[in-house]
């Protein structure tokens, strides 16, 4: 597999600083996230912990361009993508970063197969016969080479979550963003998840920011990130 | 197959029951539609065939002439006025004919025009008498501007011209005298006392028309009305028949005869077919608003279902407009399906109807349902399903469309 498409150089390849977050309204308000400034490069992983409610998965919503920060910017690939509209910032969801989250979201009426060629299909840079190759391949490195046809209701929570990672990693995306990527997993689950994850994102140059509650992930990944109170401590 | 189609095929079979409700309703709305347009106006075309075929497309009659005009001394800026009501007077009946005819003519969507002179008269056969109209036609004349030949029924168009004192009588009229092919009655006018022969009985359809109608030649009605000239009334046919209106104004206009199209003249009847097919049209359309009704609901609950799957599409690069699409192609694949089996069962149902045997007797005669087949009817069956389906189809398409993948996201991890 070839390397991510873009941000060849060593430069970070998601930065964002003064990130401020208020979520509900009126005096139910509240500060979320208080001038969070971050920044991965390619190759490495990151884990942000924290207690819950602190904070992280905003933070991590806020990077994979799911959500609009208050105030603060975020940087992708060098591009200053915070304050873009949105079918710009979609674009950028589907060229540059993949996401694994904890519940799977798999499509269930679609085969393992389809699922990992979803993101291709709307990308559009391959033949259609290129992105079967290429999903059933991807799928095979998750372990899942003789479950390629299987619809989502019939595979395991561990096997879904290697489909997720699998899917996340189609469009060979420079970020790859995980929210606790196995905490409905078992210990077992938790380790393959994990080990395919950052293995994969290695061979490929990713930079992979995860979300975690489990000491064991945060403990075997390149960088800790600890978060209290909206803000990195 | 582009990704928004393949994924929206998806979602529909995911939801089948709720869709087989929306289907049903479309094709029960476009079918029953077509097969309601069918037949009103089938009996509307029915109608307006008959009524071309017997009184033609304008009927000119009654010279009239503008009388009493104001009078003003000198400008009607004057003052010195003396004020009338103006109207006009109306000459009964044709006095020439002939020149009216020649210049009749010169209108180019004129086809035919048949002189025919009107009397009433009483009928007599062996058991009982009635009072008749006599049409006096020439019958080559008349044959351009009616379907009388093939309205006769028993005898034929030559007898009636080679026999002497022959008659075409219409169907009602000789049944009520009992007079078959060939017999002989007489008409009583005025005390004098003729005898004619049946060469022909006819049937138009039309109740009022057979049951008083008689035609004799043109020379045999001016020897028994006593009228040596001149006509009752000149019946048109056009090239045509919808710009009847038009040439009846300029007619009118031009040759100051009063001239009265089919439209005009049948205007109480072609309104209560219009009124016909316009209520049976609302009253089926009650399906297809159903139809999206229940469309509405199922994609609104899809949306309700589908939360996290948008959420994921969006996170994966697909658009909102994507999102949309993706509702919107499942209203047209089902709006698709339910329009061609509802267009198959309308069809259906109209040759079905088509078949059924039904004696009426009314304001025209049939003896089965008639249908008219029009790709009109199929168009407005469609569209209407189309205009309501897909209005139905905009709300929660745009509703998914609207949702934020980050607060459905947020919802669930938290």
């Amino acid at each position: 597999m070839s390397g991510p498409a873009a941000n060849g150089g060593a430069g970070p390849v998601l930065r964002c600083t003064n990130l401020h977050r208020y979520l509900g309204q009126a005096e139910g308000r509240v500060h979320v996230l208080r001038g969070v400034a971050f920044e991965a490069r390619k190759s490495e992983i990151y884990a942000i912990v924290g207690p819950s409610g602190c904070g992280k998965s905003t933070l991590l919503y806020l990077l994979g361009l799911l959500d609009l920060p208050d105030q603060g910017e975020i940087w992708i690939n060098d591009r200053l993508m915070s304050n873009d509209v949105d079918v710009d910032r979609t674009a950028a969801r589907g060229e540059h970063i993949g996401f694994v989250f904890q519940f799977h979201f798999l499509m269930l009426e679609f085969s393992a197969l389809e699922n990992v060629m979803m993101p291709m299909r709307k990308l559009g840079r391959l033949k259609p016969a290129e992105m079967e190759e290429r999903a059933a391949g991807l799928l095979s490195s998750v372990g899942l080479g003789d479950k390629l046809h299987r619809l989502g209701t019939h595979l395991s929570g561990g096997e879904q979550q290697r489909v997720a990672v699998a899917r996340a990693l189609a469009n060979q995306p420079s970020i790859i963003l995980a929210d606790e990527p196995t905490g409905n997993l078992d210990v077992k689950n938790s380790a393959i998840v994990f080990d395919l994850l950052t293995r994969l994102a290695k061979e490929n140059g990713q930079a992979v920011i995860l979300v975690t509650h489990n000491p064991d992930i945060a403990g075997r990944c390149d960088h800790t990130r600890p978060m209290r109170d909206g803000v990195f401590v | 197959m582009s990704p928004n189609f393949r994924i929206a095929l998806r979602f529909l079979t995911a939801k089948k029951r709720s869709m087989l409700m929306s289907l049903s309703c479309i094709v029960l709305g476009v079918g029953l539609f077509i097969v309601t347009q069918a037949t009103t106006s089938g009996f509307e075309g029915f109608f307006i065939k008959t009524i071309l075929g017997t009184n033609g497309a304008i009927l000119v009659q009654d010279k009239f002439q503008t009388t009493l005009r104001s009078i003003a001394a000198g400008s009607y800026a004057s003052g010195f006025e003396i004020r009338q009501r103006e109207g006009q007077k109306f000459v009964e009946g044709i006095d020439q004919p002939e020149l009216l005819k020649k210049e009749l003519r010169r209108f180019q969507n004129v086809a035919g025009i048949s002189e025919v002179l009107r009397g009433t008269v009483t009928m007599r056969s062996s058991f009982k008498d009635q009072t008749v109209q006599v049409h006096g036609i020439n019958l080559r004349d008349h044959e351009l501007v009616s379907d009388l030949g093939s309205q006769i029924v028993e005898g034929s168009e030559d007898a009636f011209e080679s026999q002497l004192a022959g008659a075409l009588v219409g169907r009602e009229i000789a049944d009520r005298l009992q007079l078959a092919l060939g017999d002989s009655f007489q008409f009583e006018i005025g005390g004098q006392i003729r005898r004619y022969k049946v060469s022909g009985i006819f049937q138009t359809g039309v109740s009022d028309i057979d049951r008083v109608w008689v035609y004799l030649k043109m020379e045999d009605a001016r020897s028994l009305l006593k009228k040596p000239t001149g006509a009752t009334y000149l019946q048109i046919s056009l090239k045509d028949k919808d710009r009847a209106r038009e040439d009846a104004a300029q007619i009118s206009n031009s040759l100051q005869y009063s001239a009265a199209a089919w439209q005009d003249r049948e205007s109480e009847w072609l309104g209560v077919f219009r009124a016909l097919r316009f209520a049976t049209a609302i009253t089926v359309s009650v399906f297809t608003v159903i139809a999206g009704l229940a469309m509405f609901n199922t994609l609104a609950m899809i949306v309700m279902e589908k939360t996290k799957d948008i959420a994921i599409l969006r996170s994966m690069g697909y658009t909102r407009e994507d999102i949309s699409r993706i509702f919107l192609w499942q209203a047209v694949i089902v709006l698709g399906i339910g329009a061609v089996i509802g267009c198959l069962l309308g069809a259906g149902i109209t040759f079905g109807v088509s078949q059924v045997p039904l004696p009426i007797k009314t304001i025209f005669t049939t003896q089965k349902f008639i249908v008219e087949w029009s790709r009109w009817h199929y168009i407005e069956a469609v569209g209407t399903s189309v205009l309501v389906v897909m209005i139905a189809s905009l709300v929660p398409s745009r509703r998914a469309a609207r949702l934020e993948p980050g607060d459905i996201i947020r919802g669930t991890a938290q």
